[in-house]
This record gives C-alpha cells, structure tokens and sequence, in this order.
C-alpha cells in the first residue's frame, strides 16, 4: 500500500536521506530502527508530504503523491494518521477540541457525535474523562496517547509512530507497544513504527528495517534480526558501542 | 595582500547581506500573496477571527488610547510654546490635529501593534513551529496559511484603522484640554480652526496608512514566525526580529507613503 522509492534529502548541509527504498503491504507492522539523527523522522515526514524528496517517488495506494502541491497532498493525508516525536497536541485547545479536530475539519458538527467519538477514542488510549484537560496539565505518556487518539480518530489505513515509547519509563512503554498491536489488529491499520527501542520493535514489528548512514542498511523479521552477524546491525540490536565512535 | 583579503571578505559578508535581505523580502511578499490568495478561496473561521479580533482590537486599546492621549497632549504642549512666539495661537488646533492624523495617529499607532500584536503573532506561530504542531495541522490536512495566517492578518487589519480613528479622537480631544484648560487659549476659536483646516483627506490618509501597516505588520511577523529555526532560542530572536523588522519597515514605509498619498489625493 505505501511504497518509498529511492528516497534521498539534503537538509542543513548534508544529505540526510541517501536513497531509502521501503514497502509496507496491507495490515503490515513495520519497524524501523536506527541511531539518533539518522533520519527517521525526516523519512517519515516524506511519506506525510511534510518534507519534499530532492529525488525518489512515495506511492500511496497506487497513486504517487511525489510532486503533488501543499494543498493536494490532503485527501491522502487523511488517510494517513501520524503520532508525532513529540506528541504535537495543540497547546492552546483542550484533549476534547484536540481529539474533535480532525473531525470537524471532515464537516462534523453535531456536538453529540463530536462527544460520543472523543470519548471511544480517549477509551481506546485508556484517558476516559480528561476531555477537559489542557495538553500542559498531562504527563508526557498521557500527551503521546491523546495524541495517539487525536491521530486514529478518522480510522486512517496507515498509521506512523515516530518514537513512540521514548522518554517513558517501561511500564507506560510497554501498554503503548500494546496499544500500537491492539489497535493494528482492531482497525486491520497498517503501521511504521521508527523507534530505537529494541524491545518494542520486537514486540510490535512483523518486518524491522535498520536504517543506517541514510539507507535501509538491513531488512529482516525479528528473530532474523536477532541471528544477524552484520557488526553495525548486531551493535545496535545487543547496545554495544564498540566500533561505532562514541558521539551520540 | 592581506588587505586586498579583508576587502573582498567584508564585500562577501556586505553581499551575503543583501541577498539575505532580499530573500526575506522575497519570501515576506510570497506569503502576502498566499494569504489573499487563501483568504478567497477557504471559508473564513469565523471563531479564529474573532478570537484575533478581541485579542488584537479589544485588548490593545488601553496601550493605543494612552498612546493617543499623551501624544495629542505633548503635541499641543509644544505647539503651543512655539506658536505662541509667533501670535499663532488660532493655528494651534488644526497643527495638532493634522499631525496626529497624517502622522502621529497612524504611525506611532502601528509601532505600539508591531510591538504588541507583531510580536505575539510571531513568538505564537514560532513555538507552534518548533514544538511541530505546524506540521501536525498539515498532518490533519489542514493548511496552515488558512488556519493560523488568513485570520491573524485579517484581524490585524481590520483592527489597525479602528484602533488608529480611536487614537486619533483621543489625541485631538487631550490636545484640546491642553490647550485651552491648561495654558488658556479660547476654546472656540481653537475647536473652530480645528474643523476648518482639518480636510476629511486627512482623516482618510490616517486610515489608509493604517491599513497598509497593519498588512505590514501582519506579513512580516507571520513570516518571521513561519520560518523560525529549531530550538528555543530561535523563538526569542525570531520575536525579535519580527518586532525590529516590522517597526522599521513600518517608519519607511510611511515617508514613501506621505509622498505617494500626497501626490495622489492633492494633485488637482
Ligand atoms: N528542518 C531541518 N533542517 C536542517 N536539518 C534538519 C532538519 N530536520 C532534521 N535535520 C537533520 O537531519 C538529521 C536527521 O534528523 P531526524 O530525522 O530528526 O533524526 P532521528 O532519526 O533522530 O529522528 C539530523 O542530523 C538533523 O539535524
Ligand atoms: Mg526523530
């Protein structure tokens, strides 16, 4: 259903993205791993048409999205739901208007409905009746999950985590990696999950890809992941830093 | 030869200036022309604008109307010290009150807003920007030149000529008590001389003046906030540099403005 071809970006001074090439199929959980700064959420931003490729094609649904204007990209951006690094709930509106917003932008005005899909959504992410709450009053794993909410809301096909457990301790961690495959197996949505936790992109991947120095460096199932004797990939995978220069 | 060095070097920082100037007026004129383009073809949010509307016209109006008061006041002070000299005390009223409204009113009115308005507009879109919640409107496939700009700018100048006319009232009137309550010249005569050589022109230039620096205003610090760079520390130079450019452009605006309406309104 999504295809990223040859994908390369230049940003800052330096080539970010050095041709990624990287498929998921229907109801597909794909995890891509990788080191701090390696591009992760500049490659996701390619598939939500935030960023623009300097070279390299995104196929969504058979249709290529590449090319398409600012204002084009909105009908497949609906299709597509994003939790952001670091949640990006609209600081000024409540979880209530936060959640109501993607509906309200599809024409829903009845109040009612409004109420009745924030509350399933808010029970979905387990933060029945903070409707009323600012983002500020939350605690950052519950900003991910209302954001998370915010973001399954219009039932998308695909859904993209950008870290979704960092900066959690493990047990909030943990019902997040359970909400991700709840909700991939309720919704049959498929998902990329960028992440560079390796107990959670055991836990939820189907497929996990290593990205590396600007490319999809590795590509396997867990478990071949876990048997590969590539040095870079079986450092990341273990924790170790030795052969990697200590920088980051 | 180190010489020749320092000169081509200082000329490189001189150009790469220049260029950095003409980019940002470039990308200030591209975002002027995709707000109008955007405010026609999208419904107006009526609740954004209103909220602008009652942030930027209704809260200002204590910061404008003190503005007005004590410039009409100094104003008449020293008018009235110069022309007194002279045995001009009937040309005392209508000085003060074309001053305020060709220039005074609408210029120290748009500096108070670039302050104000200017730099909230960009510390408000330039922490939106950095925390991602720009490209998480995008994300909702909402576009952000509709949602945040279109109702900012519209608020903006909408408020401007308003919040000028009422400083402009407010200046002429302490002006008045000024001069009459405190230094005793006839009441009368001055309202009377006031109306006579103050031409509705006059009024319409303030307003017109406004307007433009409110589209000013607007532009610039909606670009500014826009593009701010990531961090926190972007926020607070990009607010900055939304309120000096805005300010300045707003003081050099206004001399070519003075020639141009000059020129336009009183050419026969
Ligand atoms: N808007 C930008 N401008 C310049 N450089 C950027 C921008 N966004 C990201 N980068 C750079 O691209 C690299 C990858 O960033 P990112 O995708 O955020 O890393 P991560 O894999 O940790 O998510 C970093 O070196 C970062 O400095
Ligand atoms: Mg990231």
């Amino acid at each position: 259903m999504l295809e990223l071809i040859n994908i390369r970006k230049r940003l800052g001074g330096q080539e970010v993205l050095r041709g990624v090439n990287l498929k998921v199929g229907q109801g597909e959980k794909v995890v891509v791993i990788g080191r701090s700064g390696c591009g992760k959420s500049v490659m996701l931003k390619h598939i939500m048409g935030l960023l623009s490729p300097d070279d390299g094609t995104v196929i969504f649904e058979g249709t290529r999205l590449t090319g398409l204007g600012e204002e084009a990209w909105n009908p497949y951006r609906r299709k597509i739901g994003m939790l952001f690094q670091g949640a990006a709930l609209f600081d000024s509106l409540s979880v209530f208007e936060n959640l109501a917003f993607p509906l309200r932008e599809e024409g829903e005005k009845n109040e009612d409905v409004l109420r009745g899909k924030v509350a399933e959504a808010l029970k979905i992410v387990s933060l029945g009746g903070t409707e009323e709450k600012m983002p500020a009053e939350l605690s950052g794993g519950m900003k991910k999950r209302a954001a998370l909410a915010r973001a399954i809301i219009r039932r998308p096909d695909l859904m993209l985590y950008d870290e979704p457990t960092t900066g959690l301790d493990p047990i909030v961690a943990d019902s997040i990696n359970r909400l991700i495959l709840h909700l991939g197996k309720m919704f049959g949505m498929a998902s990329i999950v960028v992440t560079h936790d390796m107990t959670s992109a055991r836990m939820v991947g189907d497929r996990i890809s290593y990205l590396h120095e600007g490319k999809i460096y590795f590509e396997g199932t867990p478990e071949q992941v876990d048997r590969c004797e590539d040095p870079l990939v079986r450092d990341f995978v273990r924790g170790h830093a030795q052969g990697i220069d200590v920088t980051g | 030869m180190v010489r020749v060095g320092k000169v081509f070097n200082f000329a490189g920082v001189v150009g790469g200036m220049v260029t950095h100037s003409c980019r940002t007026a470039g990308g200030v004129f591209l975002l002027l022309a995709d707000t109008i383009r955007t405010m026609f073809r999208y419904r107006v949010r009526w609740d954004q604008l209103l909220e602008q509307m009652y942030f930027i016209g209704i809260r200002s109006q204590v910061v404008v109307l003190t503005t007005g008061a004590f410039t009409g006041a100094v104003f008449a002070a020293q008018v009235w010290f110069q022309f007194k000299r002279f045995g001009m005390e009937s040309a005392i009223g209508p000085t003060v009150s074309i001053a305020m409204c060709r220039e005074l009113g609408p210029v120290l009115c748009s500096l108070l807003l670039a302050g104000r308005v200017g730099a909230a507009m960009a510390a408000e879109l330039s922490s939106m920007k950095i925390t991602e919640q720009v490209d998480a409107l995008r994300a909702l496939g909402v576009y952000p030149t509709e949602y945040l700009i279109v109702p900012r700018f519209l608020a903006l100048v909408l408020s401007a000529p308003v919040l000028t006319g009422m400083a402009l009232v407010t200046g002429i009137g302490v002006g008045y008590f000024v001069a009459v309550q405190i230094f005793g010249v006839d009441g009368a005569y001055y309202w009377d001389n006031t109306i006579k050589y103050t031409d509705r022109k006059d009024v319409l230039i303030a307003l017109i003046k406004a307007v433009i620096f409110g589209v000013i205003i607007a532009a610039i610090a909606c670009h500014k906030g826009m593009n701010c760079p990531p961090g926190t520390a972007g926020v607070g130079k990009t607010t900055t540099e939304a309120v000096v450019n805005a300010s300045l452009a707003v003081l050099i605006t206004n001399f070519f403005l003075t020639v141009l309406l000059n020129a336009v309104l009183y050419s026969n």
